[in-house]
Parts: structure tokens; sequence; C-alpha cells
């Protein structure tokens, strides 16, 4: 099969959805002339011209609204943040409009867009420009949250949000990702939304993780497999909502679960993923929900502070082996 | 020929705009040759005039704030070229104890309140530093430097109303170097020249030649002595150049070499040395002497930020709460 990056499955995505709908459209700072701030929209505005590939000011609140408006009245908009950093700015547009036309209007009017843009931390950046929000968005009813690790999975779910959700989806890349290559085939396929995908088989611990901390998750398993622990590895793909089933399946198969997440400790994906499995699954657990997050703190510059403040292998490995209650 | 500005003035400007020109040079050279510095980093080179005018217009304590594009008000402001190469290093003997990083440079000892990364956020933080010195009485101005693409902000319209309603002891600077990362002004905005959105609040306003000294210093004369006096915000639009990218990782194909050259026949730099030389202020080796002098301090902060320490790991949970009971989630 063929092999692309990252940004080039991003970019099929949307140029094939925009192509079949002349509704669907693309807004952004520099998202066409400059082909993108990461270039994932190289040559959109060349293919689809002014009118569907439109560079905005920096004003995000100024052009979230605009694209919510537009959603409301019958457009497709696909907003590109150049990072989920300057969301914020667009954060009331999204929780107090987008979110909620559907239930104030008693159902009258929905809002089908699609907010996207790479979401995290991205090497030493500082405090402003790393935070991650899968957990932020995904406390709010009335949206959806997708976060993929790669670019077939990112591919196939964002030509779901765009051409069959009708609601708000926020949809979560990495800068850091950008260049990986997947295979990604050349025939059209869809990856429906809110369906957990194992990648990796095991019996003892199961692992879940999700966006680019699952290369961490997966390479973890690799270090524990030489060490005789075998650990199955679910990608949630989709935050909201959240796919606790397949979580539970395994978890009924391997007794133990380690959530690894590049999110804050408090309230987190992996807060809500531990609710779920102890409620639905206490019978099964041998051993406490463990976790492996980002620090209790805004992420500093200093590149041995990124270090100790990021979830790693190691620090994935040693919880695991807690969890195993293994002597080594 | 005579001058408007004195030979004192004269050969500090010179200098500043040398160290900042050397220092963003240095780091760069640091950044792209040997790997020392990561992360975003927005040089301030073509724009060292504004800071020239600005800082012979107000005093030490007057407070500024600006944008990620930092490097350069932080050492007229006083920070030492060792704390602020140190900072870009991620060394605990940085400006920012290796916390913050190229976007993030503060030193509150020299009433610079940084370095912020959210394009027109300190135009509002700005407006309550003023709010502050106003409360307290003081005779203090503040500055707020911003660029043309944070012009767009919501937040600027919010920022210019309140402080025209409080007559708040606020200046603000809109850096205007032409384009917000590869976007022209032109295509942000129906408004062009920055200074006329001062008139939907009645505020005075300014547009500014932002390559030379000594228009940045009058205009901020006037409106400095206007906050001090008690009579509220101005906007100046300095119209400058940036003559590197937005940032390292920028190909800039959104311009012409002949733009960029266009700007460098105007350089401060070449220009203030020629006002100095024709004015007998001092002679072409007084100057390389202060260039070999300044060359050294770069090449010392380089040697500085080497030998410094990281921080500790532990600081990964420090700086947080002020607290220093307050107990974090740690697993
Ligand atoms: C709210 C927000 N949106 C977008 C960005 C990304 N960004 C960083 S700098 C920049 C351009 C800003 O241009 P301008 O205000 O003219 O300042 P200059 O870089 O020219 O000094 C953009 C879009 C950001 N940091 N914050
Ligand atoms: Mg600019």
């Amino acid at each position: 099969m063929r092999t692309i990056a990252f940004r080039e499955a991003l970019r099929e995505a949307m140029s094939e959805e925009m192509r079949r709908d002349e509704l669907v459209f693309l807004m952004g700072e520099e998202v066409a002339e400059y082909n993108g701030a990461y270039k994932v929209s190289q040559g959109m505005l060349a293919e689809f011209g002014p009118k569907r590939v439109i560079d905005t000011p920096i004003a995000e609140l100024g052009f979230t609204a605009i694209a919510v408006g537009a959603a409301q009245n019958g457009l497709k908009p696909v907003v590109e943040f150049m990072t989920w950093n300057f969301a914020v700015l667009a954060m009331d547009q999204i929780l107090n409009t987008a979110s909620k036309m559907l239930a104030m209007s008693g159902g009258q009017i929905g809002c089908p867009i699609v907010f996207r843009g790479p979401n995290g931390s991205a090497g030493q950046l500082g405090a402003q420009h790393s935070t991650a929000f899968e957990s932020y968005y995904a406390n709010i009813p009335g949206i959806k949250v997708i976060s993929p690790s790669n670019g077939y999975d990112a591919k196939g779910l964002l030509k779901q949000a765009i051409r069959y959700e009708k609601d708000p989806v926020m949809f979560m890349e990495s800068e850091v990702m950008y260049g990986d290559k997947s295979e990604v085939p050349e025939e059209e396929y869809y990856i429906e939304i809110g369906k957990a995908d194992v990648k990796k088989a095991g019996r003892d611990v199961t692992i879940v993780s999700f966006n680019k901390m699952m290369k961490v998750a997966l390479a973890a398993a690799a270090e524990l497999e030489k060490e005789g622990i075998s650990a199955e590895v679910i990608d949630l793909r989709t935050i909201r909502p959240l796919d606790w089933r397949t979580i539970l399946d395994s978890v009924k198969k391997t007794n133990r679960l380690v959530i690894v997440e590049e999110q804050w400790p408090f309230a987190s994906v992996s807060s809500e993923i531990t609710y779920r499995i102890q409620k639905e699954g206490f019978d099964y657990l041998d051993a406490p929900i463990r976790r492996v997050t980002s620090a209790d703190a805004p992420m500093h510059y200093a590149p041995n502070l990124v270090a100790a403040y990021l979830p790693d292998v190691p620090k994935v490995v040693k919880v695991v082996k807690e969890v195993m209650y293994s002597k080594k | 020929m005579s001058t408007k500005f004195s030979k004192e003035t004269y050969l500090y400007w010179y200098g500043l705009m040398q160290t900042i020109r050397q220092f963003e040079l240095k780091a760069e050279e640091m950044y792209k040759m040997a790997g020392k510095i990561r992360g975003f980093f927005h040089a301030y080179i073509g724009q060292e005039a504004i800071a020239a005018g600005v800082m012979t217009a107000t005093r030490h304590e007057d407070p500024f704030i600006t944008a990620y594009r930092d490097h350069g008000w932080a050492l007229a402001k006083g920070t030492s070229a060792n704390a602020c190469m140190a900072e870009l290093y991620g060394k605990a003997t940085g400006c920012a104890k290796g916390k913050g990083g190229s976007m993030h440079f503060f030193d509150k000892e020299n009433y610079f309140f940084g370095g912020h990364g959210i394009v027109g956020a300190q135009i509002g933080t700005g407006a309550g530093l003023a709010f502050a010195e106003q409360y307290k009485g003081t005779d203090n101005v503040v500055v707020a430097f911003f660029g043309d693409g944070a012009a767009r902000q919501g937040m600027l319209h919010e920022t210019f109303n309140l402080a025209m309603l409080w007559k708040l002891p606020v200046i603000f600077v809109c850096e205007n170097n032409n384009y917000a990362m590869g976007t022209s002004i032109e295509r942000t905005s129906n408004v062009h020249d920055i200074y006329k959105l001062a008139d939907a609040y009645e505020m005075p306003a300014d547009q500014v030649d932002g390559m030379s000294p000594e228009a940045v210093h009058e205009a901020m004369a006037r409106a400095v002595k206007r906050a001090r006096e008690g009579d509220g915000p101005t906007l100046l639009e300095m119209k400058t150049y940036r003559y590197k990218g937005h940032s390292i990782s920028d190909p800039q194909k959104y311009r012409s070499k002949d733009e960029v050259d266009e700007y460098k026949d105007k350089d401060p730099l070449v220009q203030v040395a020629a006002t100095i030389l024709t004015s007998g202020f001092a002679t072409q080796a007084e100057l390389d002497a202060i260039d070999a002098r300044i060359n050294e301090t770069i090449e010392e902060s380089v040697r500085f930020a080497e030998e410094s320490p990281w921080p500790d790991d532990s600081e990964v949970l420090k700086d947080v709460y002020l607290d220093e009971t307050y107990e974090f989630i740690t697993d």
C-alpha cells in the first residue's frame, strides 16, 4: 500500500470532502496563501480558490463566530486553528454558542462544524504553546472530540466528521506527528467516530492512550514484552464519545489498566476512564487503575524540564510493573 | 552639522541598537549552527530604532510589556546579555530561570513584564499594569507593544475603549513591520493605517517612522508627557521592518529580496553611525572600539550560558503556586 504523511492524509480528507460538497470550506490563519502554518492545506487554495480556502486575520474569536454562524445557516465549515492554544480565544463561541445551539433552540438549529489543528506540546515551546486540550473540550456536552494517532485513522475520522457529523467536532492533531508516514489506501474510506482501536493485543495489562502518546504506549509495550509482560494497547481515537466498552472488554481479559495521556491530571481523560471502568468492571480488577499524565504544572522551556514533565517509556514501564506487582 | 539630540544620546542609541543586533545574530547562530537553542525564536533585527527611541523618551521605572519578539526589549530595559542568552539556552541562570525561553523573557527588577505568546493578549494586560500605576498614584507610564497582526484581535478594541474611558497612563506602540507571519497588512483589514484605529475611541494617535530613533523619541516624548500628566493613552504606529523571517523556521516566500533590501538601505544602525561620524561625536575608530566591546559582551554571554547549570528537575513543580505547601497531583 502507498505511504503518505499525516499532513497529507488530513489534506486528502478535506480535499475529497470539498470536491464532493460545495458547502464545505476551509478557514483559518495562513491556510491559503502560505499553504498552512504546518503545510496541512498545501495546494488547496490553488485547487479550490479563495472563496473556499480562506485566510483570516489573527482574530480567533471573530472568525470562529463567522464559522459558527455560517454552520447554523447551512454551510459546513472546517476551521483550522494554528494551534489549539489559540482556540482558547474562541472558546466562548465553541462553548456558549456552538455546543448549546441545538439545546437552546429546542432542536431547531444545529451546528455542523469541524474545528481542527495541532494540540499539546511540540518540544520546547514554553508554557503558552503546550497545553493538551482534549479533556477541556471533552467536558462539554454537545460536542465530539477526536484525537487520532496516525495518518490512516486521521483521514478516515476527519472525512467522517466533515461528511456525516451533524454536531460540532473538535479534531486534535500534533505538530510533531505531521511528518509521520503511514499506509493510507488510495480508495476512499471512513472510520466511525466513537470507536477505539486495539493496536496491539496482549494478556497481562491494558494500556490505553491516544494521539502522540500512543507512541509512548506502544514503545512501553515493546519494552515490557522483552521482560515477559504482555500488554494490550488501545488507541482511543475518539475521546468523546468515549468507547469504554472496548476498554472494559480488554480489562476483563487482563484485569489491569494503565492510562497514558498528555493531559494534566485533574479531571483528565484518565479520570473519566478510571471512574467508568471501576464502576462497570470493579470485579475484574486485580490492581488499582493507574495513569501517567503530564506534570501538574505549566510546561517549562528547559529541555530537562520538558522531559521531566511529559509521560515517557520509563515512567509507563514503571507504573505497569507496579500494577503487575512485579518485583524487578 | 547641528543635531537635535546630544552626542550622549546618539552614542547610547548606537550602543543599544548594536547590542540588540549582535545579540540576535549570535543567538541565531547558536540556534542554527550549534542547536543550543530550541523552540520558537523571533529576532528583533530591523526594529532596533524603536527600542532606541522609546528608551530615551521613558524612565527606568516605566513598565514595558510585549509579545514573543522580546529579546530586544529585555536588553533595552537593562537585562544583561548573560541572563538573556542563558534563558535562550534554558539554563537556571536565565532571566526566567530557563522556564520561559525565547518567547517569555521577564525581568521585574527592570520593569519588564515580558514576553507573551498569545497574540494580542498583552495589549490588555499592559493597560492593567497602567491601571495599577494610576491606582497607586505614581506618575509612571506603561508601554505596551504589539504587532500589526495583533492589531486585528478584538482585545485591541476592548482595551482602547477601557483605557480611554479611565484615562489610563498607557502608550500603545504598534510595531508595524508589515507582516503577521506570512500575511501582509493589506490582507488583514480594510484599514492599512493602524494609527487610525484610535479614532473610533478619540484616542490621540500618530504614525511614526520606526526606522528613525529621532522620530520614535519625539513621538514617544509627546505621548509620555500626556500620560504622565493624567491625560490618558496614545496609540503610536511605528512603521518598521523585520529583516529576518517571522521565526527561524520561516522560508519567507511571501516577500521579495528587493523588498527586504529596500529597508536595509534605511537601516537605523547605518543612519545613526553616519550622524555620529558627520557630527564629529566619534571617529570610526571609536565606533569600532564600541563594536568590539559589544562583541566581547555577547561572546561572554555565550560562555556564561554554556557554563551555567540546567534547572534542577524538581523545578517542574516549582513556581506554579506561591503557596509552598500546595499538594500537587503526582500520579
Ligand atoms: C492568539 C494567537 N493566534 C495565533 C498565534 C500564532 N502567531 C504567532 S505570531 C503570529 C503573527 C503575529 O504578527 P504581528 O502581530 O504582526 O507580530 P510580529 O510577529 O510581526 O512581531 C501568529 C499568527 C498566536 N501566537 N496567538
Ligand atoms: Mg508584524
